[in-house]
């Protein structure tokens, strides 16, 4: 059960992440950061179906987690932090088609190793 | 590749810096409140909505909303790839504001975790923050 919520959580993680992703830039950039141009950015998503799938795929990974927490301790939600970092990089480099180098992949392996530490 | 104005860059690196502060501030709020709720083991949703009567963990998960929606505005202008590895210094923020806020404790593993986070987090912030373009072929 408690492998079956870690695959979920980061199934869901990286989904709604890069269905969040790809339904922002789709809508456009935002262009400032008053409440206005905010607001606007709200009432976009509303019709975004991309970024209302990514906080639907958010929401369950949300509850998976807070099950998770319920029947273990903090230290067993890690491993699906530290595989979604990973999983999300791949997805965003070969579907969002981002660039990818060295610096960036360094970074995520320190990122996920650091958090992984963090925990014990 | 875009190029950015540098303009355009610190509207980003605000919004960065936004998504850093709102999930470090709401979630240490969030942890202080539901200390004082009480472990909570349930499968109702209904305990879990009492436990916002708190007012530390309602403010928690306000800023936390807040945090969503910056999070949502950053992706529109950055890269995933880039707003991952460098809002991760939120987990750094968080363990040193645990530990000087809620008195945790920082052992001496924590601190090499907290070095790892925040080389990453300076690698991936030398990578320009977007690089697709804004056209409409966008893949998926």
């Amino acid at each position: 059960m408690k492998w079956i919520l870690v695959a979920v959580i980061a199934i869901c993680n990286t989904l709604g992440d890069v269905l969040n992703t790809a339904g922002m830039k789709r809508q456009g950039e935002l262009e400032s950061l008053d409440p206005r141009s905010l607001g606007r950015m709200l009432a976009g998503i509303v019709h975004n179906g991309f970024v209302l799938g990514g906080l639907g795929a958010l929401t369950v990974s949300f509850f998976a987690l807070v099950s998770l927490l319920s029947i273990s301790n903090v230290s067993f939600a890690v491993p699906a932090t530290a595989i979604s970092y990973v999983l999300e990089t791949l997805l965003a480099k070969y579907i969002l088609k981002e660039q990818v180098r060295w610096r960036r992949w360094a970074a995520v392996a320190l990122v996920a190793a650091g958090v992984v530490m963090l925990s014990l | 590749m875009m190029t950015e104005t540098p303009v355009e860059a610190r509207k980003t690196w605000l919004l960065t810096f936004f998504v850093i502060v709102s999930s470090v501030v709401g979630n240490v709020l969030l942890s202080h409140g539901m200390r004082q709720v009480g472990k909570i083991v349930s499968a109702s949703p209904l305990d879990y909505v009492r436990a916002f009567a708190n007012p530390w963990a309602a403010l928690g998960v306000l800023i936390l909303t807040l945090w969503m929606i910056c999070d949502l505005a950053l992706l529109s202008r950055a890269d995933l790839s880039f707003v991952l590895p460098v809002t991760a210094s939120s987990y750094a923020l968080i363990a040193i504001a645990g530990h000087f806020l809620l008195r945790e404790r920082i052992s001496p593993i924590h601190w090499v975790g907290i070095v790892l986070i925040t080389v990453g987090v300076v690698l991936a912030g030398e990578t320009p923050a977007r690089t697709t373009n804004c056209s409409r072929e966008l893949p998926l």
